[in-house]
């Protein structure tokens, strides 16, 4: 192999898009569709108590991110996708010290204000 | 810098010039998506925190009907279905069967963009706007943001259909559609959170 090559391969492994297949699409719809179709009759025909129904949704949407982050994006371990995946793996981290540190500081402050009344 | 690094940091900025990298162009694409999530998580953080202030006024499961929304979810998760066989069309250089998918997608992503629109002059008929209460504008910013990435997303694939039009399946419009699909995928994602914080959670 030539050098040459070897730097056009280089480049090819940075990354990008993955190619799928009609069976990873379709498994990946079906999925989905039964991931979206379970939180929604839950709430629609009262199927748990409030506290298990809240544990459903919460459980379907992070599968459905998956079911999708895997069959749609074609997101994996491969050395191809590493840096995608680290990428993302690095902004869930962040996304997660947002949100969490949000509502927690907020809801000790509100938690607070309120010992004043 | 000793010249021979010099050179060497040259060849390689002048491979780069020459074969044109799809790769680290759909990876740079995808870095800005990652930064895309940013936007969104401040979004979310900042409904989630205001997410009982409504001031006294209409609340959100006074408002909320869930038949609409899951119809608006279905429209989303079929458009990022019918892209995929778009892009897996495109792959295989077969122009008719990915302009008929693509077309099917940007008919998806408008009746989408058309119920959402719907729902907003609907809710602000019935008394919540913008300026309602804490909660509805955080409602608005989160929801509309998305609504506005869509609609980024539905004029970017009139510009593609122009790209295809003239130039055919080429390297570069191959390029363009996997950027576009990344893009629509990730807003089928954000949806996901969309339907669960907002809506399923709002009317519990």
């Amino acid at each position: 192999m030539s050098s040459h090559d070897q730097v056009l391969n280089a480049q090819h492994s940075h990354g990008g898009a993955a190619h799928g297949s009609v069976k990873e699409y379709v498994t990946g719809l079906l999925l989905s569709i039964v991931l979206t179709a379970l939180p929604f009759a839950s709430l629609m025909f009262d199927l748990f108590s409030a506290p298990v129904t809240l544990v459903v949704i919460l459980i379907c949407a992070v599968a459905q991110i998956f079911v999708q982050l895997i069959f749609f994006l074609h997101m994996n371990t491969s050395s191809e996708q590493l840096w995608n995946t680290t990428s993302a793996v690095f902004i869930v981290l962040i996304v997660a010290i947002l949100v969490v540190g949000s509502i927690w500081i907020i809801e000790h402050l509100n938690h607070n204000m309120l010992m004043g009344h | 810098m000793t010249t021979a690094q010099h050179d060497a940091f040259i060849n390689t900025h002048h491979e780069d010039e020459h074969h044109d990298t799809g790769g680290d162009t759909v990876f740079g694409f995808w870095i800005y998506i990652m930064s895309d999530c940013l936007l969104f998580a401040t979004l979310f953080a900042t409904y989630a925190v205001l997410s009982s202030s409504f001031a006294g006024q209409i609340t959100a499961r006074e408002l909320f009907d869930l038949n609409f929304v899951l119809g608006e979810t279905a429209l989303l998760l079929f458009s990022s279905f019918t892209f995929g066989m778009a892009m897996l069309y495109a792959n295989k250089k077969q122009m008719k069967g990915m302009i008929v998918w693509l077309s099917i997608t940007f008919l998806l992503g408008l009746s989408f963009l058309g119920m959402e629109l719907y729902e907003f002059y609907h809710f602000s008929h019935e008394g919540a706007t913008p300026q309602t209460s804490a909660y509805w504008s955080a409602f608005y910013a989160l929801v509309a943001t998305h609504g506005l990435h869509v609609f980024a997303g539905l004029i970017w694939m009139l510009v593609l259909f122009a790209h295809f039009k003239r130039d055919g399946i080429s390297e570069d419009n191959l390029v363009r559609l996997s950027c576009l699909s990344l893009f629509w995928h990730f807003l089928d994602v954000i949806w996901i959170c969309v339907f669960t914080v907002v809506y399923l959670m709002g009317v519990m």
